[in-house]
């Protein structure tokens, strides 16, 4: 079984149609990136998956459950699939150490003890540890980041959903972000990043997806499609863009 | 004319009386007002079509009348229309909660509402539930948001109570106009009256910048 699986899903706000008929399965381990011009749709691809967006039409099912259904429990779903967005979304209230307790707490049903032992454990391994106890606001961009990586690992997803991770980010400080991705990556984690990164792609991704006006226009190994455009719009989307 | 001091102790008395009444219904038609000020601005804000138009209204209605006449309405029209007859301090506490609930609630839907969505989102992509986003993030981050202008609406809520006099009510400025009545000390009665109002709205004030102060406003 597919861990997503996209079947005819199409969706649209109101008269603009923001996806086309997708159709792709994304597997255990896989690592997929989606690129594609800004209005191309990715985000939007990206949040259907986890229900903050509801599909107009087809099917999308996550681990098997349909997310359209109204049986399903969407929290369930949210549970399995971790997001990071890319303007962080820390709660400003809450310490590092609180961000990273929250869902574990309040989604998992975990106790107090045993959500920090888990938060502490995420925390180190982005290497923010020693920041536990800071607010957001007096953490940099990409140590925020990284804080709300570790508060969507900490809910011990199966898979795990990027929306440009890095957008936000002074040059500098992308790389922190992209060091924690990649050893997410060599740890096995099943993840569908939407990103400009191209180079990180390559680097990293198994598979590239390149999206316009809302249809997938590419889908295929990073490297392959990087060194051989095989179309004129994924060719000048790869030139505007380095 | 003369300043006599003499005026201000030997009236102090009853003033301190009309000014405990106005805390009492200040402070219970607050806590009053807080309450129905927060349900109709989370219907505002969150409501179907239905609740929505309910509340505003009420919130219309409300903010389009005087309060004078609201309270006219409570105390000499309800027991013609409803037979409901009220005593005047329940009357005026009443008034305080239906005013001052009209003029909180779109304080609260504008808190609400102002909630950076972002938030909100990275709370549900956990997968908590709506009570708990609710609980948890929107409800901290709109309080903190909230004290300030509520500051603004307790003040205000405050001096309004000095229009109950016109049912009887005796708070502070209807106890001022009866000391003035017996001895004819404008000066005196009307300045300490000024300064006693001071006193209760400064008091407000400070309490609310000290918990504003603690909460560290986002």
């Amino acid at each position: 079984m597919s861990l997503v699986e996209f079947k005819n899903v199409s969706k649209a706000f109101g008269d603009l149609t923001v996806l086309e008929d997708l159709n792709f399965l994304v597997d255990k381990g896989e690592i997929v990136f989606i690129v594609g011009p800004s209005g191309s749709g990715k985000s939007t691809l990206l949040r259907c998956i986890n229900g903050l967006e509801q599909i107009s039409a087809g099917s999308l099912c996550v681990e098997g459950q349909d997310v359209a259904d109204k049986n399903t429990n969407i929290r369930e779903i949210r549970r399995e699939a971790g997001m990071v967005f890319q303007q962080f979304n820390l709660f400003p209230h809450m310490t590092a150490m609180e961000n990273v307790c929250y869902g574990v707490r309040r989604s998992r049903g975990a106790s107090r003890n045993e959500a920090q032992r888990v938060a502490q454990e995420m925390l180190e391994r982005v290497g923010l540890s020693d920041r536990s106890h800071h607010f957001p606001s007096e953490l940099s961009g990409g140590q925020q980041q990284r804080v709300a990586i570790a508060r969507a690992l900490a809910v011990n997803p199966d898979l795990m959903l990027f929306d440009e991770p890095t957008s936000a980010l002074d040059p500098e400080l992308r790389h922190e972000v992209l060091k924690v991705i990649q050893d997410l990556a060599a740890g096995g984690m099943t993840m569908i990043i939407v990103t400009h990164e191209m180079s990180f792609a390559r680097r990293i991704g198994t598979r590239l997806i390149f999206m316009d006006n809302g249809r997938i226009a590419e889908d295929g190994n990073p490297d392959a499609l990087m060194s051989n455009p095989p179309n004129p719009r994924f060719s000048d989307f790869l030139a505007h863009i380095s | 004319m003369n300043f006599e001091f003499q005026v201000i102790i030997d009236a102090m008395p009853s003033l301190l009386e009309g000014a405990r009444l106005t805390m009492l219904i200040t402070v219970i038609g607050l806590i009053g007002g807080m309450i129905l000020g927060g349900v109709a601005g989370a219907a505002r804000a969150y409501g179907n079509r239905y609740i929505n138009i309910t509340a505003m209204g009420y919130i219309g209605i409300i903010r389009g009348t005087p309060i004078v006449v609201q309270v006219m309405f409570i105390y000499f029209a309800l027991p013609l229309v409803a037979d409901i007859r009220i005593e005047a301090l329940y009357a005026a506490i009443i008034a305080i909660v239906i005013n001052s609930g009209a003029y909180m609630a779109e304080i609260v839907r504008g808190s609400l509402l102002s909630i950076n969505k972002g938030y909100i989102e990275a709370a549900f992509a956990l997968g908590v539930s709506r009570w708990d986003v609710f609980r948890d993030i929107i409800g901290p981050l709109a309080f903190r948001r909230l004290i300030p202008p509520l500051g603004n609406q307790f003040i205000i809520s405050l001096k309004d109570t000095s229009l109950f006099m016109v049912i009887g009510v005796a708070e502070l400025t209807r106890q001022g106009q009866e000391v003035m009545a017996s001895n004819f000390r404008a000066v005196e009665v009307w300045s300490t009256v000024a300064v006693l109002y001071l006193v209760m709205t400064t008091g407000i004030a400070v309490i609310l910048r000290i918990i504003e102060k603690r909460m560290k406003i986002l």
